[in-house]
């Protein structure tokens, strides 16, 4: 069990170490790429350009320069952006990771738990009209964008009918840190929760319902049947029990990335300065300590998403423990 | 016991209305082995899912009545027919390899079904999946009863099965096709098992098969069935010694002889079973029937005497010339 751990760990490490070498050749050694140009800015005489190359270390051999941000970014976590001057990178990214973090782990419970709800609900009653609103309602979930939904909602609650009883207490747009005002942190974020939960719950929905009903043709279904158990029990500890994977590799897929930073358009829509916020702001003036270190603390999540839907397959299915 | 009368199975498809089941009736005795034998499509085992309720696809359309010790099963709602199934009536099925849930082991799964029907703890559960392990003849049924399914083999799986299947002493237990696909010393095995159920339980049988040698082994009476009905039916004895449908002397030709010369070929039924969608009038067996005659064109009914019952015009001379003959026939090939 232990060398199975360690194991996973090199693999984890290995990945991680890919992606920041695929990510860094890319910005530095794609033709056209010039990071010294970029800071420079347009029109910047060849004198200002090779001063600029020397004071940044571009003129360096690029395995060189790679270790030295390497080094920066993880040993002596003193690596500064190339645009604002002095900005710490690393002390930047920990700063925004908890607005990120609270965004998706609360839309994630939300959206297991609607899931899984509409789910068994549209299985059980299959066929029924309950079944084809719900079917129906997780596929309008699916098709609105979450930066129209988000709009929308935002229009309703801060706007057009914030004075209103029902939504006279959502807060003004904006993160409260959870230490220093749960209630506030929970009240700004219900909302934004909601949005991005929208989708993955119909999602998840439309998905499990599938697998359920699928999973209700197998043989030892009938034979649940044929055990004389109630139709509850049925669905709920055979078939919902073995359709469970497909939703945990699909959650940890999305939680892995929408912690890495896909929630970007929840988190602009909000004003929540997220971590993907903070990516694309460093895309945009092409940072790249601050791409470096944000795309590494996304690749952290993933695979450490990964990992763990790795260890919950273990769990759940009896038939990889020996594998 | 179980009484079924005039059961009819169709289902609604887009072909129309397709009769899977056509007007069967039949009745099972306290500890009796019924045997029923047909091919493929022949309705047995749809008949006998429809005595459990376990037929519910939306489209089905079941009708006639199925009483069980006095009391009628079809219609009955689900909550009421589900204290039936798995505690009075158990069923075990063909693939022991898909019959059992993958995620959780033998053991939890016999308590399932133990708790289900009974008000006992968690242990006493567990004690009794043990014991039927025992029973069974699983080898360390302490350390067996926390295996998972996929960590057993054909045998024991189906073995399992049978023991979670008696685990609320059913007073009768239905078998679909419970040999088919394991191995023929398994087979034995599993068939030997079946009769110690009767011998130790109770409990009444009904063997779904379509394999003559199976119902030789253990069967008391034997029901034929083709494309929905009932062909014939009889003790073991009768049905073995002086068949007396066509169709019965197909199937019992297709079994290899243990004495005598090898033939060539076993013989077999010329022709394909029909299609439900298309039977045709008549007798359904006719078209495949070398002894057809002009009266097929009708539909036989089941008649006969002394408990041995058949569909067949054939006149009692000519199918006793045709039977002996049969045999001179199959001389001659070999």
């Amino acid at each position: 069990m232990l060398g199975a751990i360690v194991k996973r760990l090199g693999q984890m490490l290995f990945v991680m170490f890919g992606i920041s070498v695929l990510v860094f050749l890319i910005f530095f050694a794609t033709p056209g790429a010039d990071p010294a140009a970029r800071i420079a800015g347009r029109n910047a005489s060849p004198e200002t350009l090779a001063a600029v190359r020397k004071d940044f270390g571009f003129d360096r051999p690029l395995p060189v320069q790679y270790a030295l941000m390497m080094n920066r970014l993880f040993v002596t976590q003193d690596l500064t952006s190339f645009v604002n001057r002095g900005w710490k990178v690393v002390p930047a990214v920990i700063d925004v990771a908890p607005v990120t973090l609270s965004l998706v782990t609360g839309a994630a419970i939300l959206w297991v738990i609607g899931g899984v709800a509409i789910g068994l609900l549209a299985a059980a009653t299959r066929g029924s009209i309950l079944d084809r609103t719900l079917m129906m309602l997780g596929l309008i979930g699916v098709s609105m964008p979450v930066y129209w939904l988000g709009e929308v909602m935002n229009l309703i609650t801060q706007s057009r009918m914030h004075d209103s009883w029902l939504f006279a207490w959502v807060p003004q747009l904006g993160y409260k840190p959870l230490t220093s005002d749960p209630s506030g942190w929970f009240l700004t974020l219900v909302i934004p929760w909601i949005t991005l939960a929208t989708l993955y719950m119909g999602l998840y929905g439309r998905v499990l319902r599938a697998n359920l009903v699928e999973a209700g043709q197998e043989d030892y279904i009938r034979t649940a049947r044929a055990k004389g158990l109630s139709e509850t029990r049925i669905l709920v500890r055979h078939a919902l029990r073995t359709s469970l994977i497909t939703i945990v590799t699909l959650f940890g897929l999305d939680f892995g990335a929408l912690v890495g930073g896909a929630a970007l358009l929840t988190e602009v829509v909000f004003g929540l300065q997220g971590i993907g916020k903070l990516t694309y702001d460093a895309l945009r003036s092409l940072d790249l300590p601050v791409i470096m270190a944000t795309v590494m603390y996304a690749s952290f999540f993933v695979v450490v998403a990964n990992a763990l839907v790795d260890l919950l397959y273990v769990v759940l299915d009896p038939r990889i423990r020996k594998a | 016991m179980l009484q079924v009368r005039g059961l009819k199975v169709s289902f609604r498809s887009e072909h129309g209305l397709v009769r899977a089941v056509d007007d069967v009736s039949f009745d099972v005795g306290e500890r009796e082995i019924l045997g029923v034998v047909g091919e493929s499509g022949s309705g047995k085992t749809i008949s006998l899912l429809s005595v459990m309720g376990l037929i519910n696809d939306p489209n089905a359309v079941i009708e006639g009545s199925i009483v069980y010790n006095g009391r009628e099963l079809l219609g009955l709602p689900q909550r009421e027919l589900r204290h039936v199934r798995g505690k009075e009536i158990a069923m075990i099925f063909q693939d022991p390899m898909t019959a059992l849930t993958p995620v959780y082991t033998i053991g939890w799964q016999i308590a399932e079904q133990v708790l289900t029907h009974n008000d006992v703890s968690k242990q006493a559960a567990r004690a009794r999946a043990v014991e039927l392990l025992t029973a069974v003849g699983i080898p360390n049924p302490d350390v067996s009863v926390d295996r998972y399914p996929h960590q057993l083999s054909g045998g024991m799986r189906q073995r399992a099965v049978i023991a979670m299947a008696l685990s609320c002493n059913p007073s009768l237990l239905i078998a679909d096709e419970p040999t088919t696909a394991l191995d023929v010393t398994v087979q034995a095995q599993i068939l030997e098992l079946i009769q110690k159920l009767r011998r130790d339980f109770g409990s009444a049988v009904v063997l779904i098969t379509h394999d003559m040698g199976v119902v030789a082994e253990v069967a008391d009476r034997v029901q034929v069935m083709y494309a929905g009905r009932i062909v014939e039916r009889g003790a073991k004895r009768d049905i073995f010694k002086g068949p007396r449908h066509p169709y019965t002397w197909g199937l019992l030709d297709s079994i290899p002889p243990l004495d005598g010369p090898r033939p060539h070929r076993l013989k077999s039924i010329a022709g394909m079973p029909p299609s439900l969608l298309a039977l045709p009038k008549g007798c359904a067996f006719g078209p495949r029937c070398r002894y057809r005659f002009e009266k097929c064109g009708e539909q036989p009914r089941l008649a006969g005497s002394g408990g041995h019952d058949s569909a067949c015009f054939l006149s009692p001379e000519t199918r006793a010339a045709a039977w002996s003959g049969r045999l001179l026939d199959s001389k001659a090939v070999s």
